[in-house]
């Protein structure tokens, strides 16, 4: 089932994968243990005559153990899950490469630093819904939104934060393959939701660089 | 408890009541509970067919659906060959009054509504509810926000499209949506929702604290009657949360207030803050009756006790406590601070160790019993089957890291499906298993059980391959999946899901014929077609008003199946062998 998880080009993304694998498989065998219990009591315990059942009301030792195993396998998995968690939403870090991406109805509005080199100023230069980073860097993306909740989702990338109206919120990501990657909205947002959708462009350092000089070093129409 | 009895003796003769009386405005428990039970089925008619065309646009998009050209533009769009093309805006609509209508006007009037007010007067021992004239009026408010739900389909605008979540700022502004009248009846008619689960759930709990028949403690109720106490719990707390915000959003929307909208100062979190401490102990007053019913069941057709008893009763309590310390599970990308998605991790994975228990004591009722594969007793065992499949796949959103990516997509839809949309094979248990007291007839087994095949196969072809989704990245309300290049190759699926999901829609027809020529023409019930131990089996098919010639004594639990002390396999409750004397209640 997990081969159709997209390409990850992602610095955490093998972390986030490894735990869903870990899950896939933990939850596929107690899948397979308990379904075949089932049937096999379903098959063995039909009703026939002359056999009556047995009369119990349980037994304290196996509600123990079915108790504390369980408690157990998932308290080890969420202790897991902690620092992968930390690392992609609780530390972010340090970059010189850091963008503005605002979403609208229905559109990624992206921002980068103009001539005087800081974001949030007259001068940035503003593009709908393309958005173009340097691969094996660091890319720190200041997310807002203008209207309603819209969320910035890269598949590739396993990355997925809301942009909040009100909040401006601080993901970062960094891409290890050059290549053209879907950014959709995961976050019903209204009629448009359907299709509102951008792309990230990884470029290897010579491209980016020569696209930042084309694009960025002019002003904007 | 014996004032309750000796009052309740002496209006034991009921005088004839009048049709309308009887029929319409009745405080008799059991006609409420059928009324109930027919708004739950209409209504899923409703949100089945809703769903039919959610799929219909997602496998095949933006081509005519046949039929749907009678509806006008701009809701729905000619198509060139006839038929209707669902637009985005009505798309949103139908998914939002799908959810909507299948949690609050299908699973909770029927699990709750109808079984709770049918069945916890007559398994525990009493006449009727303790506020019959309150249960009416939870009726008949229930029917009425159930109405105006119905009336924003007609409104302009149409109905609310905003998500059954409907998440602020999208449901704080018309001009967001487009939808003005729709999204504020959709308000009016969820706080209608939560004034009659008010009075139905108070009722309940005074209903089962204080009534019960001499003998009933509380360690010998059926685990229906726990399921629905704690049912009655959560949904006396969870509502009047729902119903706060619900209003707040009503004044941002008519008044000009800023609750939830960030340019007066407001903050749209405190909207899913607030929602989903009233959704999760939500999801588990769907699921919980759900369980009691299997745990019935499973016992009743294995001819054994319940395993474990007590850790069925006692998980269901920590269910119950739990749910309040885990809505932030479905907030780990929301913007919270994610240092508290790591705290609700840890309280969301230990919330599926009581689940756990509870199959794992399912697994051990059939361990060495006589098994009788009746229909209600497929579809108990379908529910379990799905509740196990459901309740894994929560475990890999419950790891915050997993849920970043798979947070909003098809994999959330599969698991909520399996969980929820589970329900419906518990509710056909219920529905077959307790229609001969409902309603007095048999219904056919030989239908019945073709319906269950059919629904189960089905069911799992048209839910268990949208985990495949998910795992590709599948966004959840998208009304075009081609237009990512990403999903093109998964859109096959969408093809295989749409069909497995018609068939599973006409499938049910197997249900609504049984049903209903069940209803007028099925073979008369005898007082216990199924052997079974608990009170409502002692009282006459269907019960008369007052339910019980003489209140039951009640001297054991409720799962005493193929004791030593008797010949046959089953021992009513009420039943004096004359070696133990009853114990009284209180």
């Amino acid at each position: 089932m997990l081969r159709w998880l997209p390409e990850d080009v992602s610095t955490f993304g093998h972390e986030i994968d490894s735990l869903f694998y870990l899950i896939y498989y933990i939850t596929a065998v107690t899948f397979i243990l308990v379904t075949v219990l089932m049937i096999v009591f379903l098959v063995k315990y039909r009703e026939q005559p002359g056999r009556r059942a047995i009369y119990s009301h349980g037994n304290t030792t196996l509600e123990i153990i079915w108790t504390i195993v369980p408690a157990a396998i998932l308290i080890v998995l969420s202790f897991m899950s902690v620092n992968t968690w930390a690392k992609v939403k609780r530390h972010a870090p340090e970059s010189d490469f850091e963008i503005a991406v605002a979403a609208k109805q229905f559109n990624w509005e992206v921002s980068y630093a103009g001539p005087d080199g800081k974001l949030g100023t007259e001068d940035d230069v503003k593009f709908d819904n393309d958005i173009h980073v340097p691969v094996n860097k660091v890319v720190r993306v200041q997310l807002s939104a203008k209207d309603v909740i819209h969320s910035f989702f890269l598949p590739n990338l396993r990355l997925k934060q809301d942009a909040v109206p009100g909040r401006t919120i601080l993901v970062w990501f960094e891409a290890t393959k050059p290549g053209k990657y879907e950014l959709p909205c995961a976050e019903l947002c209204g009629f448009g939701h359907s299709g509102m959708k951008g792309w990230l462009y990884v470029h290897t350092p010579e491209e980016y660089k020569k696209w930042a000089e084309e694009k960025l070093t002019q002003k904007p129409q | 408890m014996s004032d309750t009895v000796a009052a309740h003796a002496v209006h034991g003769h009921h005088e004839e009541l009048g049709f309308w009386r009887t029929y319409v405005f009745s405080t008799d428990h059991k006609m409420i509970g059928r009324q109930f039970l027919f708004l739950g089925l209409f209504m899923l008619l409703i949100g089945g067919l809703l769903a039919m065309l959610i799929r219909w646009e997602l496998a095949w998009p933006e081509s005519p659906v046949p039929g749907l050209n009678i509806i006008p533009e701009p809701y729905i769009f000619p198509g060139e060959k006839g038929g209707g093309i669902i637009p985005p805006q009505t798309y949103n609509a139908i998914f939002t009054m799908h959810a909507t209508l299948m949690i609050f006007f299908v699973v909770m009037p029927i699990m709750v509504g109808c079984f709770g007010n049918f069945l916890i007067p007559l398994m525990i021992g009493t006449r009727d509810m303790a506020f019959p004239k309150l249960n009416m009026l939870s009726f008949w408010v229930g029917l009425m926000s159930g109405v105006v739900m119905l009336a924003s389909f007609f409104v302009a605008g149409g109905p609310a499209a905003s998500g059954w979540t409907g998440y602020a700022t999208l449901s704080a502004r018309a001009s967001y949506t487009g939808v003005n009248w729709g999204q504020d009846l959709w308000i009016i008619s969820l706080i209608l929702v939560g004034i009659s689960s008010l009075m139905g759930s108070i009722n309940y709990i005074t209903t089962i604290v204080n009534m019960r028949a001499p003998g009933m403690t509380y360690f010998r109720m059926p685990l229906t009657v726990w399921s629905l106490f704690i049912t009655a719990i959560l949904l006396l707390l969870a509502l009047p949360v729902l119903t706060a915000a619900l209003a707040m959003l009503l004044f941002d929307r008519t008044m000009g207030t800023s609750f939830f909208l960030p340019e007066g100062g407001g903050e749209p979190l405190l909207w899913q803050h607030m929602f989903w401490f009233f959704g999760h102990p939500e999801v588990y007053v769907l699921v919980l009756p759900a369980m009691g019913v299997t745990s019935e069941l499973l016992s009743t057709f294995s001819r054994k006790p319940i395993f474990g008893y007590h850790a069925m009763a006692f998980s269901m309590i920590a269910i119950a406590f739990l749910s309040w310390i885990v809505w932030g599970h479905h907030m780990f990308v929301s913007g919270m601070n994610p240092l508290l998605g790591t705290a609700f991790m840890m309280t969301t994975m230990v919330i599926a160790v009581p689940s756990a228990i509870k199959t794992f004591n399912w697994l051990g009722t059939l361990w060495g019993g006589t098994i009788r594969f009746t229909s209600p007793m497929l579809f108990a065992l379908g529910f379990v089957s799905n509740f196990i499949i459901g309740g894994l796949s929560g475990v890999f959103m419950a790891s915050t890291p997993v849920d970043i990516f798979i947070h909003d997509t098809y994999y959330i839809v599969a698991h909520f499906h399996y969980v929820v949309a589970g329900i419906i094979f518990a509710l056909f248990a219920a529905v077959y298993y307790w229609f001969p007291k409902i309603f007095g007839r048999m219904m056919n087994e030989g239908l019945a059980k073709t319906h269950f095949v059919l629904t189960y196969i089905f069911f799992n072809g048209a839910f268990f391959p949208m985990h495949f989704l998910g795992v590709a990245g599948h966004m959840r309300r998208i009304y075009n999946p081609t237009q990512y290049e990403f999903l093109q190759p998964m859109q096959h699926w969408n093809v295989f899901i749409t069909i497995s999901a018609l068939i599973l829609g006409a499938s049910q027809i197997f249900f609504l014929f049984n049903f209903f020529w069940s209803l007028f023409a099925g073979k008369k019930a005898e007082r216990n077609p199924w052997q079974a131990n608990t009170l409502e089996w002692t009282a006459p098919a269907p019960p008369p008003h007052g339910n019980f010639d003489v209140i039951p004594t009640v001297y054991r639990g409720p799962y005493e199946y193929s004791s030593p002390e008797v010949k046959e396999d089953w021992l009513p409750q009420d039943r004096n062998l004359g070696t133990q004397a009853a114990v009284r209640a209180h």
